[in-house]
């Protein structure tokens, strides 16, 4: 049987909303975490799913910039962004602060899949690498709401870069990945111990393209089920401006609302 | 509460407020944020007789207060939109008006005729200046020759509204329009994107798939601006502006350069709110500076 937290998206409305900012903490020199809210409660939004968001006073900056719903805590009715600070946009938002108004449109996109229940529980692990542990936190708690334990795998290039473990710790097993091995395991990713360790059912990741490459053509060797989360680059953000396509099984489709996420038997990435 | 009402050939509008082809997609991806209905009027996706798969990716370049695009018009074709599309956005009470193109005279004539069969399509937008397709698009829309020739043909077929829409990328665009308005084009609309570019400084590699793009957004708008002014004193068909209208205030300044009515294109992607806005704007400026009806805009500079 499949888990019910599975909505159909497509009937989800969305929403541009005016959001204040409650908290920006900078974690890291290249990473913010944007804490936002509203007086109603937050629309509902999925593990995967993506908001788009309007950035002011940046000459440079003309599209609204995607962000992954990082987490979702419904008790403060607060939505957690993870920001990597890349370019002029995201700088921009970096330097918001607390009282501060975002234009937001959400919840964008489809979801990751919840996993199959079958007697008995497989273990699932989510690999993030980069500032795509973004949205493995939320699908993380998700997962766990539903009785099944996440395991974490975070890829980063060296111990500084590694961001809200304490969020991860307190979600679930976390395994790490630095390259220059000063901290877990040094390596990539598909390097790391665990995968010969354990017989994952379920792989889900969010990072670089040629890190998700990897693990695509590792799960596919192992046939294990995998779904990857990708980020081209967008304008819409709602399946209108046609720029962030991607190929698959079935031509070119908008990353924006048929995914970000995907399994990878639907891409193209290993043919 | 001013007048709103304009018409096109013999197309009444509620409002001169519409949005451009490619940025609206049928208007459906919208209903979540407004009530489209209030429009007057929805340019739905370029379509071709045969489906298209558009360019690879990338197919998008942010620009200062703007950006490029090499879709490439990407879509399923005109069976496809008659068979699926147009029974889904039939019913809103709004006009839908299909942003036809085409690769050769008879692949543009092949698409207007079944489109023409549709009750509730009640115009054409004919494309002749996508930048973004190797065969045909801008190559018919950038000679008078090329553009009265496509114009002449679909004219043959298509019996309601036909909208002409033009490049930029032409030494002069009033001399193109001229050229269709004698073929019998009931409408021009102008400008579609200007043909750009993008570079990654640090790969040196061209940032789109195709090299070169279209531009538009708001930095586009002075351009546009003037190609409608320059267009309005060459012809008396009405003129359809667009090109980086984002406020009630770019939609009066296209009227006074001579449009009769106007497109919200890009920027629909950056406030998907901006077309209702602008139709509530533009009744806000007739009241406070006495126009009772927004057609008395139309080349009213002075």
């Amino acid at each position: 049987m499949y888990l019910c937290i599975q909505i159909e998206q497509s009937c989800m409305k969305k929403y541009v909303l005016t959001m204040k900012v409650t908290e920006n903490l900078r974690l890291h020199t290249n990473y913010c975490l944007l804490k936002l809210t509203i007086e109603e409660d937050l629309p509902d939004m999925l593990p995967g799913q993506f908001v788009n968001i309007l950035v002011e006073g940046s000459a440079k900056t003309f599209l609204r910039r995607p962000i992954s719903i990082h987490y979702v805590d419904r008790k403060k009715n607060e939505l957690w962004l993870l920001i990597q600070l890349i370019g002029d946009g995201t700088r921009q938002l970096a330097k918001s602060r607390p009282g501060d108004y975002m234009n937001i449109m959400l919840p964008l996109g489809n979801s990751f899949s919840m996993p199959e229940i079958n007697g008995s529980q497989q273990p699932v692990l989510l690999i993030g690498g980069g500032v795509g542990i973004a949205p493995m936190l939320y699908l993380g708690t998700k997962l766990k709401e539903t009785g099944i334990e996440p395991n974490f795998l975070l890829g980063v290039r060296s111990a500084e870069d590694l961001v809200q473990l304490d969020e991860f710790g307190k979600t679930g097993t976390v395994y790490i990945t630095t390259e220059d091995g000063s901290m877990g395991e040094q390596g990539y990713v598909t390097d790391h111990s665990v995968l010969r360790e354990i017989r994952f059912n379920k792989i889900y990741t969010c990072g670089p393209k040629p890190m998700m490459v990897a693990i695509a053509r590792y799960a596919t060797a192992q046939a294990i089920d995998c779904e990857v989360s990708l980020e081209n680059t967008m304008a819409c953000g709602i399946g209108a401006c046609l720029c962030c396509v991607e190929k698959t099984d079935q031509g070119n489709v908008c990353v924006c609302t048929e995914g970000p996420v995907f399994n990878i038997n639907k891409l193209t990435w290993l043919n | 509460m001013a007048e709103l009402k304009v018409t096109i050939g013999n197309l009444e509008l509620k409002n001169p407020v519409m949005t451009a082809s490619g940025t609206f997609g049928y208007g459906t991806e919208y209903t979540d944020f407004i009530n489209i209905e209030r429009l007057g009027g929805i340019f739905v996706k370029g379509t071709t007789a045969e489906p298209r798969e558009g360019n690879n990716y990338p197919r998008l370049a942010e620009t200062p207060s703007g950006m490029l695009n090499a879709v490439g018009l990407q879509n399923k074709g005109a069976d496809y939109f008659v068979e699926k599309i147009y029974p889904e956005i039939k019913g809103y009470n709004t006009h839908m008006i299909v942003n036809v193109s085409g690769s050769s005279i008879e692949s543009y004539v092949e698409c207007a005729e079944k489109i023409a069969q549709l009750d509730k399509i009640p115009a054409i937008e004919l494309n002749i200046s996508c930048p973004n397709v190797k065969e045909g698009g801008m190559a018919f829309g950038v000679t008078c020759h090329g553009a009265a020739e496509v114009v002449r043909a679909v004219r043959k077929v298509y019996p309601k509204v036909l909208i002409v829409k033009l490049s930029p990328n032409v030494t002069d665009i009033s001399e193109i329009a001229r050229a269709v308005e004698a073929e019998g084009a009931d409408s021009v609309s102008l400008i579609n994107t200007l043909l750009g570019m993008a570079i990654h400084a640090e790969s040196r590699k061209p940032v789109l798939s195709t090299i070169t793009g279209g531009l538009s957004g708001p930095a586009v708008k002075p351009i546009a601006l003037r190609m409608v002014w320059q267009t309005y004193k060459a012809v008396k068909i009405p003129i359809i502006g667009l090109g980086g209208i984002s406020d009630w205030r770019d939609a009066v300044e296209f009227m006074l350069a001579g449009a009769t009515a106007i497109q919200v294109g890009t920027y629909n992607f950056i406030d998907p709110t901006a077309s209702v806005k602008i139709i509530d704007g533009l009744n806000e400026y007739c009241d406070r500076n006495g126009f009772s009806s927004v057609h008395e805009l139309t080349g009213a500079l002075l």
